[in-house]
């Protein structure tokens, strides 16, 4: 499988901090590794668009979310990169079904049920969110991503809070969904057994630059 | 309670509640603007919107005669369309919009900013459009402000005097509770006074208590 080509050359000012990124790689799945405050979620939040880059080019696949050159800069709703953030957020007002089909696309493409199927979360669709274990949050947000049909996908430390069973139990689902499910993704961790099992890039990240971008088989 | 008192009480309550529909729209899209969004001209507008709480109401209700009267600003404007405000229900209607409104936009900003912002970029993450994000994530969560608050504004609507004095008048088609209750007293009628105290009260006790216990254990 090729991948997507994804284009992340930017710059990122965010206080004090400052977060350059002059990467192009052809890829199915991305890690972002590195130490806390490398800039791995800032890196997500701006391709997200939650946070304005100064200047640069944001492409994935030939399709421009950001670039100052051409003065682009699509609003969030129209990126179609589904975001799962490290606090997971789900919304507390709604339940698991609700929340899941929140942003769910109107193309039949990824049908509903294989995403189900997927993450094992069929029987929690009448659940409220408040009563889910970590590890059913973590596959809620994930379904609730997927079924906004991304062209990108994001994850931002799914298994950073979670013990070491539930960890084991949770990257089988995030492998379904790049082998089985066919979505790019951008997995942020700090993880060197997580980045070896979920991607096939890995650019690692120290105080906002990157200080190695290479295919993760060579991570070590 | 006669007739006419029960009227009173009708009208007052009638007129309050449509105040406080008529408050909803503009209260809560100012009180998502004031917790959201930050423009020019901001201040000014927080100030105006509290002014009336702090402005003698009778200092209010006078402002919104010389803008409403035939010869204002305004009325001078809608006099051109028929429209004739001072002194009529429309007019009990203004004074309890102008005087509930900064209540109602108060506690619903409150609950406008404990919404975590986080839901509403992941609303938008997953291909909602502001207008939804608001209607489907924003209002719901921030609901029990908004509801508190509408309950905050029918009670200060129920209960106003000096500015629906200004520019209503106490005539038989606009008087409400409150100037019912001063007129009665004025003119030495203690127990139809009483009555309609008694019912001002229980209307406000029920609105206050029902605040209160949205706040505290939600809508």
């Amino acid at each position: 499988m090729a991948g997507v080509l994804i284009k992340l050359d930017f710059v990122v000012h965010q206080g004090t901090f400052r977060l350059t990124l002059r990467e192009c790689v052809q890829a199915r799945a991305i890690a972002l590794y590195g130490p806390s405050g490398a800039g791995k979620t800032t890196v997500l939040e701006t391709i997200a668009g939650l946070r304005k880059p100064v200047a640069g080019l944001i492409e994935i696949d030939g399709r421009i979310l950001f670039s100052s050159e051409r003065h682009l800069d699509l609003p969030v709703e129209s990126r179609r990169v589904g975001y799962v953030p490290q606090d997971i957020a789900l919304f507390p007002h709604m339940n698991v079904r609700r929340n899941i089909f929140y942003g769910q696309s109107k193309s039949v493409a990824l049908v509903p049920d294989t995403v189900l199927r997927a993450l094992e979360i069929s029987s929690l669709l009448d659940r409220n969110v408040a009563g889910l274990s970590g590890g059913e949050r973590q596959r809620v947000a994930i379904a609730r991503a997927l079924l906004s049909e991304p062209e990108l996908l994001l994850l931002d430390e799914p298994l950073a809070a979670v013990g070491h069973s539930l960890k084991e139990r949770i990257l089988p689902y995030v492998e379904r969904v790049r082998h089985e499910l066919n979505t790019p993704l951008i997995y942020v961790s700090h993880s060197l057994d997580e980045v070896n099992r979920v991607s096939d890039h890995v650019i690692i990240l120290e105080e906002g630059r990157v200080v190695e971008s290479k295919p993760t088989y060579s991570v070590s | 309670m006669n007739s006419d008192l029960l009227r009173v009480v009708v009208f007052s309550v009638g007129m309050a509640t449509i105040a406080t529909i008529v408050m909803l729209p503009p209260g809560i899209a100012l009180a998502w603007l004031l917790a959201r969004r930050s423009f020019p001209g901001r201040t000014v507008v927080e100030t105006l919107v509290t002014l009336p709480l702090v402005l003698p109401p009778v200092a209010t209700g006078l402002i919104l005669l010389r803008l409403f009267g035939r010869r204002g600003f305004i009325g001078k404007w809608l006099d051109q369309f028929g429209i004739d405000l001072v002194f009529t229900w429309k007019a009990v209607i203004l004074a309890m919009v102008v005087m509930g409104l900064p209540l109602l936009v108060r506690a619903a900003r409150n609950g406008f900013e404990q919404v975590d912002p986080r839901y509403e970029q992941i609303a938008a993450t997953l291909g909602a459009t502001p207008i939804r994000v608001f209607f489907t994530i924003s209002l719901p969560l921030a609901g029990r402000g908004v509801v508190a608050g509408s309950v905050l504004g029918f009670s200060r609507a129920l209960g106003e005097f000096g500015a629906t004095v200004m520019i209503a008048g106490m005539l038989p088609g606009t008087r409400t509770l409150s100037t019912s209750i001063y007129a009665y007293t004025q003119t030495g009628q203690d127990a139809p006074a009483t009555v309609l105290l008694v019912a001002a009260a229980a209307v406000a006790f029920s609105a206050v208590y029902i605040s209160n216990r949205l706040s505290t254990t939600g809508v």
